[in-house]
């Protein structure tokens, strides 16, 4: 059971407390009603689903109800930090720097010859060409 | 039977304090402290099994939690029935049941062992190929078959009369293993006063010293010194030691499941302590000090009854003076098998030989061996053995081949080395390394805020392994946040060492040999079958495992893994770590399901929630429904009425005067604030500015993506605020739908949320007589037509409580809901029962409610809907605020999709013989004589008898239906073809005059 950080209880609680809530900073549009078929698909249907670093929005219904963004690696599943929601997404380079264990944890397959490339990274550097 | 192998002076045990057991009904003896293998070993009984895929015969092949082959079950009573209990874990108690596993109609004759003659059917991969055809007789025959055949224990046929407990706890450094490692690093760690937890699987702490002769500590022998050593953990405060408690799962963040099994030792437990108590362990430090396992040799008939793990041989003489037979083989590579056969030989039992693969083997075991007179053959291999329900000889031969030579054994001790038990630390998401000089898999890069010491960490020897621990043990409570403390490190003055063993299987047992040379025994794994699984293709160890199981059993592998993968590796000429480690996985040893389960079973499984008016429908007869985890009275029959009849005449009272209905477990939500309305506008399809305080709106609520998520009744109490009922299933995600868009999309909104469906209870009074009844009861609202139209809210009193009326209506008819306080919810409800009264009503349950509302086309959502239907779909465009430029679902509802032609949209059935009622969910096609597969147009949604309208009444989603009205469809069912006409949804009524009649 992984702990998380509530940002607004501003202690860590058991993932019973918490429910996942999906990808993080998908925006709506002010104007949703005259969106293009094309962009309304990006809103609603598409989601990043990386392997590695992912911003993806909780809540902490069995606390005090709010819900907030994370940062987390979908391998190790640690959790890089926590924040209001609202707030803007954070810089992953910064995240990066100042957690270096943000090493990829163990995969199912042991049996490749070549270490893998850490995950993390990976993502990150998509995320940064983007 | 008497206790022929129990040696005087041998063994820790107290003599004196016999027990009685039986083994297949047979009566034996055993001591105090016993384990279940080592009275059996005592008693000379080494049978004790038959394996899983060739049943032959099985004993004791290890002293512990590794145990392949000693699998039995144990009986206390009728409810209590363990299956595939390993006989060297389970503790001894007076009047112990057991018995043999997999075998009939006896261990000794097992019809099944034609298995093992019948065996190049069931090489590697049998299951996947053997039974190919003809394909039925796969379902029919050969699975049942073989699941027959093959196996384990028979699974308890009653329910576990046992009950389990839980405990969490925290702590600053968790000690995994209780050995010598284990001992000193607690011993460092709570010296600094820090919170510590010690925790091993048996029932006393000492590890490998309940069998190493050799170790001197602190100037006594290493079994007195662990003793003392926990003796004095004990007695300080910010110490727990749990014995018996297994480790089986190390999760995210220094999360540790602990299974602690309280009563499975004791005789007469008393009923009221847990069978087992679950541990979650949460630690700042976990210090893994786990060992290592003996591993057997690889050669044919390596498995027979008497062959067994060398460390076992030593336990079972060092620690419970039994000595596992009387003319003893040995068959080693390494150094660790000679100190058993030093021990028995000293004890007074004969050694046949040492046979030594090594070429040269020296050092002090050695020469302490020969020099005691024993036998030693290096360079030489065992290469079979004899013997069918007891090892009876083994045959040497040098190891790259020459004169065989067979010797009478009646036991036979082997050693390949020791495999590192790095179980719980691969769990912890650490990568294991390969130790090429050593050749085993250690600790490699770690994942989380552990440390592993001693035998699992690959340290050598006593002396080596509690410096480590020590100092490990210091350093984890220090990170943990105590302070540094001057302690008192133990003195190891005698040692005991590992040395290298082999892995992969030994002469005789090659690639160009036939043999069963075992490697995984509660399989029936062989070399064999391993190089076989790579010849078939199989080049990773996963896919080897998988195809071969090799390692998937309830042992998980503990002693073949490392034999298995240097066989796949040998075979693939790779070196070892290129062909990989399969994963470790929790559990390390069986977790009963009792102690996962836990209090979590029968009523605690799930909450029940009952309503205020509970007690009330309970004494009046009522038949209740479960809606999620609400209990709902469901109808109330009278004496001899059946639930047709009962229904029935609840429908046609509500109709003919009144009815009362417990609506308590709607949901409703207050929606309160200065942008209370703005909120409403947002998250409905309706309007709401503009809807007046004191009346009521039917509104829809859409996800998204466009589609129906929730209805129900919302009446504006005020300009700020309202009063939102949701579906009984949908309160909960509808709140969380609600708080979702307030804190993070519109959190501009001056709003407030509140869950209010605990705190309202509700009756619902419908039919013309509902205004006669509630009338003399209410205060300060006035009830007539024109000051409280259909649809209105009020608050007052009634019954001199508060009260939120709302006139509106789910059946049709004239009605009212009224909600009061919980608490006097049967207090009211009784009130205006003794009112119904007078008026001949009745009470009705969520069946009438049903046909009721289905009379007048009234959609349920989740019944008529079911998440893929849209508010054109279900007729209820009229819902949708037409100048509305925003609301959740605004944009979905108009994806192409959503507005296609030939959408099914939701209209009425009526069959054709109106006395045939309609299966829900039944398909519908338009034309029935259409070949299979016929193209299905639709299907039933709702569909009951209606008295009212004296026929079946359905609704259904059809596609293009409101196209059809009054066209022929079919509903083909099993035994025939039901005709049916599509119609309006609204059966009874149309006009909606009876809304105020």
């Amino acid at each position: 059971m992984l702990l998380i950080r509530c940002p607004y209880c501003e202690e860590e609680r058991p993932e019973l407390e918490f429910r996942n809530a999906g990808e993080a900073h998908v925006v709506r549009s002010a104007d949703i009603a005259a969106e293009s078929d094309e962009d309304f698909e990006k809103f609603f249907f598409i989601r990043a689903n990386p392997k590695g670093i992912t911003f993806e929005r909780w809540r902490h219904v069995h606390g005090c109800a709010r819900f907030f963004n994370a940062v987390r690696d979908t391998v190790s599943d640690k959790f890089f930090m926590t924040y209001k929601a609202g707030e803007p997404k954070p810089d992953l380079a910064k995240i990066m720097k100042s957690v270096p264990a943000a090493a990829p944890a163990a995969s199912d397959d042991a049996t490749e010859d070549k270490p893998k490339k850490p995950a993390a990274r990976r993502a990150a550097a998509k995320k940064g060409d983007a | 039977m008497a206790a022929t192998h129990r040696i005087a002076g041998q063994g820790r045990l107290t003599p004196a304090k016999t027990l009685r057991f039986t083994f297949d009904g047979q009566q034996m003896s055993g001591i105090a402290g016993d384990t279940l293998a080592s009275a059996l070993l005592a008693n000379g009984i080494h049978l004790v099994g038959r394996s899983f895929k060739y049943h032959r015969p099985r004993g004791i092949l290890s002293a512990g939690a590794e145990e392949p082959n000693a699998l039995v079950g144990i009986e206390r009573d009728a409810t209590r029935k363990t299956p595939n209990v390993r006989a060297t874990v389970q503790e001894l108690y007076d009047g112990l049941n057991a018995t043999s596993q997999n075998r009939w109609p006896s261990l000794s004759f097992d019809v099944g062992a034609v298995n093992n003659l019948l065996s190049p059917m069931f090489s590697a991969g049998f299951y996947y190929k053997t039974f190919m055809w003809p394909k039925t007789a796969w379902k029919n025959v050969y699975e049942p078959k073989i699941r027959a055949a093959a196996g384990l224990g028979v699974a308890p046929d009653q329910p576990d009369s046992d009950h389990y407990s839980a405990r969490y706890a925290h702590c600053d450094v968790l000690v995994l293993g209780g050995g010598a490692a284990g001992i000193a690093a607690a011993l460092a760690a709570a010296e600094t006063g820090a919170c510590v937890i010690l925790a091993d699987e048996q029932a006393e702490f000492g590890g490998a010293l309940r069998f190493e002769t050799g170790a001197t500590v602190d100037g006594t022998d290493g079994w007195s010194w662990a003793q003392a050593s926990v003796a004095k953990l004990a007695a300080m405060d910010n110490v727990r030691l749990l014995a018996r408690t297994t480790a089986f799962g190390y999760y995210a963040q220094n999360l540790i499941g602990l299974a602690e099994r309280v009563t499975d030792h004791l005789a007469n437990p008393d009923r009221d302590l847990p069978r087992e108590r679950l541990w979650q362990v949460r630690a700042r430090r976990v210090v893994l000090a786990t060992g290592a396992i003996e591993r057997h040799m690889v050669f044919a008939d390596n498995d027979r009854p008497g062959v067994m793990l060398a460390s076992a041989a030593r336990t079972y003489l060092n620690h419970y003076g039994v000595a596992v037979g009387k003319n003893i083989g040995v068959y080693t590579a390494n150094d660790s098998a000679y100190a058993a056969a030093i021990d028995l030989k000293k004890a007074g039992v004969d050694i046949a030989a040492i046979v030594d693969l090594r070429d040269n083997p020296a050092g002090d075991l050695v020469e302490e061996a020969r020099a005691l007179g024993i036998e030693i053959n290096h360079g030489r291999a065992v290469i079979r053995t004899g013997g069918r329900l007891r090892v009876s000889s083994m045959t040497i031969q040098p190891k790259n081949g020459g004169g065989e030579r067979t010797i009478p054994v009646d036991a036979l001790l082997m050693s390949a080395g020791w495999t590192p038990s790095v179980h719980l630390f691969s769990q912890s998401r650490g990568k294991v390394a390969f130790d090429e000089e050593t050749r085993r898999f250690l600790p490699g890069t770690y994942a989380q805020d552990c440390v592993s010491v001693g035998a699992c960490n690959g340290t050598d020897g006593l002396s080596a392994s509690v410096e480590e621990a020590y100092a490990a043990g210091a350093k984890a409570a220090k990170d943990a946040g105590a302070k540094a403390a001057r302690g008192t490190k133990p003195k190891v003055e005698a040692s005991e060492s590992w040395s290298r063993g082999m892995l992969g299987a030994g002469p005789g047992a090659g690639p160009e040999t036939t043999v069963k040379a075992f490697i995984d025994f509660q399989n029936d794994v062989t070399a064999k079958d391993i190089r076989q699984a790579v010849r078939e293709g199989m080049h990773s160890i996963e896919h080897v495992k998988r195809f071969t199981t090799n390692g998937m059993a309830t042992d998980q592998g503990k002693t073949s893994n490392m034999h298995g993968l240097a066989i796949a590796a040998e075979t693939l000429d790779k070196p070892i770590p290129q062909v990989g480690l399969t994963t470790f996985r929790a559990p390390y040893t069986p977790v009963t399901f009792g102690a996962i389960v836990n209090h979590g079973r029968g009523a605690l499984f799930d909450p029940t929630r009952r309503t205020a008016m509970h007690g009330w429908a309970e004494a009046h007869g009522a038949v209740f429904e479960d809606v999620g985890q609400w209990k709902r009275a469901w109808y109330f029959p009278k004496a001899g009425e059946d639930m047709h009849a009962a229904v029935n005449r609840e429908c046609v009272t509500v109709r003919k005067t009144a009815g009362l209905f417990d609506a308590s477990t709607l949901g409703k939500i207050e929606v309160v604030g200065p942008d209370a309305a703005k909120f409403m506008e947002l998250l409905y399809t309706n309007p709401w500015q503009k809807l007046e305080p004191g009346r009521c709106r039917y509104g829809i609520m859409l996800r998204e993506d466009g589609f129906i998520y929730d209805d129900g009744v919302v009446g504006r109490l005020a300009e700020d605020r309202f009063h939102v009922t949701t579906t009984t299933g949908g309160a909960a995600r509808v709140m969380n739908h609600m708080e979702d868009y307030l804190q993070t999309e519109f959190p501009h909104l001056n709003v407030w949320l509140t869950s209010i469906s605990e705190q309202w209870a509700v009756i619902a009074v419908q039919g013309p007589n509902s205004r006669k009844i509630i009338e003399p009861l209410v205060e300060g609202i006035d009830l007539s037509d024109a000051a409280m139209p259909h649809m209105s809210v009020r608050e007052g009193k009634i019954c001199g409580v508060p009260t939120r009326l709302f006139r509106m209506s789910f059946t049709g008819e004239r009605g009212f809901e009224v909600n009061v306080p919980a608490d006097y919810g049967q207090a009211v409800w009784e009130a205006l029962w003794a009112e119904g009264q007078k008026h001949d009503a009745c009470a009705y349950g969520t069946e009438t409610m049903h046909v009721l509302r289905a009379e007048k086309g009234y959609i349920i959502v989740g019944q008529d809907t079911d998440g893929t239907v849209t508010c054109n779909d279900a007729g209820l465009d009229w819902a949708v605020g037409k100048k509305k430029t925003d609301f959740v679902g605004i944009r979905g509802m108009t994806r192409p999709d959503l507005v296609a032609k030939g959408r099914k949209q939701l209209v009425g059935l009526k069959t054709r013989d109106p006395n045939v009622v309609l299966e829900e969910g039944a398909q519908i096609v338009a034309d029935p004589k259409q070949p299979i597969p016929m193209k299905m147009i639709g299907h039933v949604t709702s569909s009951y008898w209606s008295d009212n309208c004296g026929r079946s009444i359905a609704l259904a989603l059809v596609a293009g239906g409101r196209d059809l009205m009054g066209q022929t469809l079919y509903v083909p069912m099993p035994d025939r073809v039901i005709e049916v006409e599509v119609s309006g949804t609204v059966f009874f009524d149309e006009k909606g005059e009876r809304l105020n009649g």
